[in-house]
């Protein structure tokens, strides 16, 4: 027997990052642009997409994969809106994964229409942490923060706010009743993503969905000047 | 859950380095920024290793601090989670150190030498 030291200087993520660069191929090929929507549990993500789906983004054919520990309960919400929903559940029998990854991404790759939409918006697993570790081959990060999650969650979550390209407010129509700060939220958001671009929205009343909208449609049409 | 995702990671790096062989030591290299607790990767670590090549390996973990650069060539080390320059007031510092979750080297037994050389 002998010891060995053998040399490997590799991210130990280079191998979902090589898949992520695939899965982004495919989509470049197929001309669709890619956002991955990222919150705590109970942030708003779902209600949000209803909310922007609901009257549609002006040409742009959006789908849906729904990244889900267990069930189809946000698929069954979305189908509602006549806009075609992939479900992808994180369960193995072992509880389950907390975050998408490329190659889970990868697996519904055959199951999404791609011929048929010029956006996709993955909603991955509602967890402030692993999310941001793994690329699953999007164009943009957009996360979803509520302001009843308080406002120091930019200082305890960094690596998930320093990350995203978009940051939804959210819930804004319940500040009235909170005792949170929002001015020192954005002061932290400020401070550990300096000018991230930032929407204060309400998926209830309605409030900043339109700029968001504007925002998607913006996106993609960037995405397909670039292309062409 | 984090470290746990991040273990099975490191093992699944480490498996297509050893080749087949046994592995007794990962050295790693963490960076600050990527909010890893080390007792807990150490954990999950032990835990995911399990049946694989890396069962029994040691876990070295060498923490980087993380480091920022900005155009106003002020330079620092970061403690807190606050990106913009504190000399400059500018955004969009440089990370120079503290993103990494390198797998530097490990330790493997080569069971072929010892034949070769008994």
């Amino acid at each position: 027997m002998h010891r060995v030291k053998v040399r490997v200087v590799e991210d130990a993520l280079d191998a979902n990052n090589t898949i992520a660069r695939a899965n982004r191929a495919d989509f470049d090929a197929h001309g669709v642009t890619v956002v991955n929507l990222m919150s705590a549990p109970g942030a708003g993500k779902t209600t949000l997409l209803e909310r922007v789906l609901a009257d549609g983004i002006d040409g742009v054919r959006v789908g849906v994969l729904e990244g889900d520990v267990q069930g189809s309960m946000d698929a069954d919400r979305l189908a509602s809106l006549h806009v075609p929903v992939t479900q992808l559940n994180t369960d193995n029998g072992f509880g389950g994964e907390c975050h998408l990854d490329a190659n889970m991404v990868r697996s519904a790759l055959p199951a999404l229409p791609l011929h048929d939409i010029d956006l996709l918006i993955i909603e991955n697993v509602g967890n402030l942490v692993c999310p941001a570790e793994f690329h699953v081959g999007e164009d943009a990060r957009v996360m979803v923060s509520a302001v009843t999650e308080g406002e120091d969650k930019p200082l305890k979550y960094p690596l998930m706010f320093r990350t995203c390209d978009l940051v939804l407010v959210n819930k804004l129509d319940l500040m009235p009743h909170l005792d949170v700060d929002l001015d020192r939220f954005l002061h932290h958001l400020d401070a550990v993503h300096p000018d991230v671009e930032r929407m204060l929205v309400s998926a209830r009343t309605g409030e900043g969905i339109d700029a968001w909208r504007t925002w998607l449609g913006e996106l993609v049409a960037a995405r397909s000047g670039a292309a062409v | 859950m984090h470290e746990l995702s991040l273990a099975g990671a490191v093992i699944d790096t480490v498996e297509r380095h050893a080749a087949g062989r046994r592995v007794t030591a990962v050295y790693l290299r963490v960076g600050h920024l990527r909010q890893v607790v080390p007792d807990s990767l150490a954990f999950y670590f032990e835990h995911v290793a399990r049946g694989t090549v890396c069962e029994g390996a040691r876990l070295e973990q060498e923490l980087v601090p993380a480091l920022l650069h900005c155009d106003c060539g002020n330079e620092w080390t970061l403690d807190d989670p606050v990106f913009r320059c504190p000399a400059c007031g500018e955004a969009g510092a440089e990370v120079v150190a503290g993103e990494e979750f390198l797998v530097e080297s490990i330790d493997v037994v080569s069971e072929q030498e010892s034949a070769c050389t008994a």
